[in-house]
């Protein structure tokens, strides 16, 4: 018993020093009124969560669930294959593993740059087509929600491959051998066989890719130019240009509130399943 | 198939072997894990593939289902050459070593999957038979996760046998069973077998096993078939030293092989037959019998198994060892 409250002593501070104190420190701006440069003062008030029942801030919620969604149904799609590729590739199987985590070398911003440069009206992608005389007028493939959509995708491709790779590397070759006896289709045979036995990785995959696409704020910052408004953005405003700390604290917390109740949702299905 | 008309009666006549391998060869890596088997396995057989690990077995097993493909020679499934159909297209069914159930089906969903996949008609009551047939009707909304080692076999059974296949492969299925629950499962095996008629292709490497089910024992060793023949071929006439060997303890006494229950031992020298001086080096009491081990005059050692008596051989004291003529195993 002694050992075991030694060993978990790190863990015990670092999460109350990281996690509970700073979630009790939103809880509290969250109640108070913004002071003139930032920053909160007294007296408590229940204001900042009225505030939230505006249409307006419901709509940048409801886009930002939608936006994350379709990036992790983005993701699932070409993550699926992907993952299945490396899990049953012969040889270089550490090799792809590698290539699939190398863009973590560099910074996410840089990364996010690249990509403006890529697309902007007079960006490789524009300048490239019409080159080859394909398009006259440069095409706009900044700044719109296409465009945030990509960055979502490809900042957070690598985070549903690694737990599809782990689950679909450990199926039982001998499965898929026995679908095939018994009469399955290799299309049939991924469909009820290696689908639904990876499942926990697909669960896990979409849950990794879903939680910060919702509170992304640097891609649609950057890649939506401030058109394509998520929630993120709004909360960076408020502490940032709004110099509104506690109505950019409910924000957060309303934000928590949903993930949280999606991924209990998620969970609760895993737990079913289990039984 | 022939058929011949006799008395005005159609009688089908199956001389036509159900299953045929001519020729074939598995070749991996420069290595022939295969080499040139020949054999047929006549319709309604219980044919056993006997032999050590890596002697290829498996590997038959896995080009017969169609996992892999020879490299050289024909299978033939009713007479038709199936070399190139896949696996999804043989009619063969597998009962794999480690079963590979599929977790996240219930015992239900795993029998009927491959009807499913075929579309067959009376999905549910081919479902009902075949798990009365191995004893397992009530279980069918449970997970295999929640059956014992026995039961997850006999739902591995019942899922290929539902599909009504030609021949069934079973691949060493009672290794991972626990000893007990192996000897009994020989014995519900081969009834199940004589019930449904469905030919039975058994690859093992329990001689024991082999012997006690089969009705034809082809032994491998080393990539090729040793022998074929009858269990009660291989054990008394085996064809070489390696099935005499490998079907039971040989004594090599003079050039030839005697199995110790054919060692006879006697104080008396007896009349004719052939016969050595022997001193006794050793008896051990095995429960069913008596294991004495023995010195030749030659200075060969030799093993025999007797009955147990009062007047036990004990070390040291000068016997004779006999045997008769016909249960000489002779090799060229």
């Amino acid at each position: 018993m002694k050992l075991r409250f030694w060993f978990l002593l790190p863990a015990r501070i670092w999460l109350t020093m990281l996690l509970a104190v700073p979630l009790g420190i939103i809880c509290v701006y969250s109640l108070l009124t913004r002071g003139a440069y930032g920053g909160v003062s007294l007296p408590w008030t229940a204001e900042n969560f009225t505030r939230l029942a505006d249409p307006l801030y419901g709509a940048i919620l409801l886009r930002s669930l939608w936006m994350a969604a379709a990036a992790t149904a983005l993701c699932l799609l070409m993550g699926f294959p992907l993952a299945l590729f490396i899990a049953r590739a012969r040889k270089w199987r550490g090799l792809y593993l590698f290539l699939v985590i190398l863009p973590f070398w560099t910074s996410f911003l840089v990364r996010t740059y690249a990509w403006m440069f890529l697309l902007r009206d007079t960006g490789l992608v524009n300048a490239a087509l019409q080159a080859a005389g394909i398009i006259r007028e440069p095409l706009t493939l900044l700044y719109n929600n296409g465009a945030v959509l990509l960055g979502l995708v490809y900042g957070y491709l690598p985070f549903m491959v690694l737990p599809l790779y782990s689950t679909l590397e450990r199926q039982d070759p001998a499965l898929l051998e026995a679908a095939a006896d018994l009469g399955a289709k290799p299309l049939a045979a991924l469909f009820r066989v290696v689908i639904p036995l990876a499942a926990p990785g697909i669960r896990a995959g979409s849950i990794l890719v879903f939680i910060p696409c919702v509170g992304a704020f640097l891609t649609p910052d950057l890649l939506g130019g401030g058109k394509t408004v998520m929630i993120g953005n709004l909360v960076q405003n408020q502490f940032t240009t709004a110099r509104d700390w506690p109505f950019g604290s409910s924000v957060s917390l309303a934000l928590m509130t949903v993930v949280v109740a999606l991924v209990v949702l998620f969970l609760r299905r895993d737990a079913e399943e289990a039984l | 198939m022939t058929k011949k008309r006799i008395f005005g009666e159609d009688i089908i006549i199956a001389l036509e072997p159900i299953l045929e391998l001519r020729e074939v060869t598995r070749q991996h890596g420069g290595r022939r894990i295969v080499d040139r088997i020949s054999f047929s396995v006549p319709r309604g057989a219980f044919y056993s593939l006997l032999g050590p690990s890596g002697c290829g077995k498996t590997t038959t097993l896995r080009l017969i289902a169609g996992f892999d493909a020879p490299s050289a020679g024909e299978i033939l499934l009713s007479g038709v050459r199936v070399n190139e159909r896949k696996p999804y297209e043989r009619n063969v069914s597998t009962v794999f070593q480690s079963y590979a159930l599929f977790p996240h089906l219930t015992v239900q969903g795993n029998v009927e999957f491959g009807l499913r996949r075929i579309s067959s008609p009376d999905i549910g009551r081919k479902v009902k038979e075949a798990l009365a047939l191995v004893e397992l009707t009530g279980k069918e909304a449970r997970y295999p996760a929640q059956l014992s080692g026995g039961e997850r076999q006999r739902v591995a059974l019942a899922r290929s046998l539902v599909m009504d296949p030609d021949v069934l492969l079973l691949d060493e299925p009672l290794s991972a069973l626990d000893p007990k629950l192996r000897k009994q499962m020989r014995v519900e095996l081969k009834a199940l077998q004589s019930r449904v008629g469905t030919t039975f292709l058994f690859v093992t490497h329990d001689q024991e096993e082999a012997l006690s089910m089969s009705d034809s024992i082809a032994v491998m060793n080393g990539g090729r078939i040793e022998q074929i023949g009858s269990p009660e071929t291989v054990y008394l006439r085996p064809a070489t030293r390696f099935v005499a060997g490998f079907m039971g303890a040989v004594n090599w006494i003079r050039g030839v092989g005697l199995r110790p229950e054919s060692l006879r031992l006697a104080r008396l020298a007896p009349n004719g037959g052939p016969c050595c001086a022997a001193t006794v080096t050793r008896s051990v009491f095995l429960g069913n019998c008596l294991q004495v081990h023995v010195r030749l005059e030659s200075g060969e050692e030799a093993v025999a198994e007797v009955e147990r008596s009062s007047d036990a051989f004990q070390a040291g004291e000068s016997i004779h060892a006999f045997w008769k003529g016909a249960d000489e195993m002779v090799f060229p």
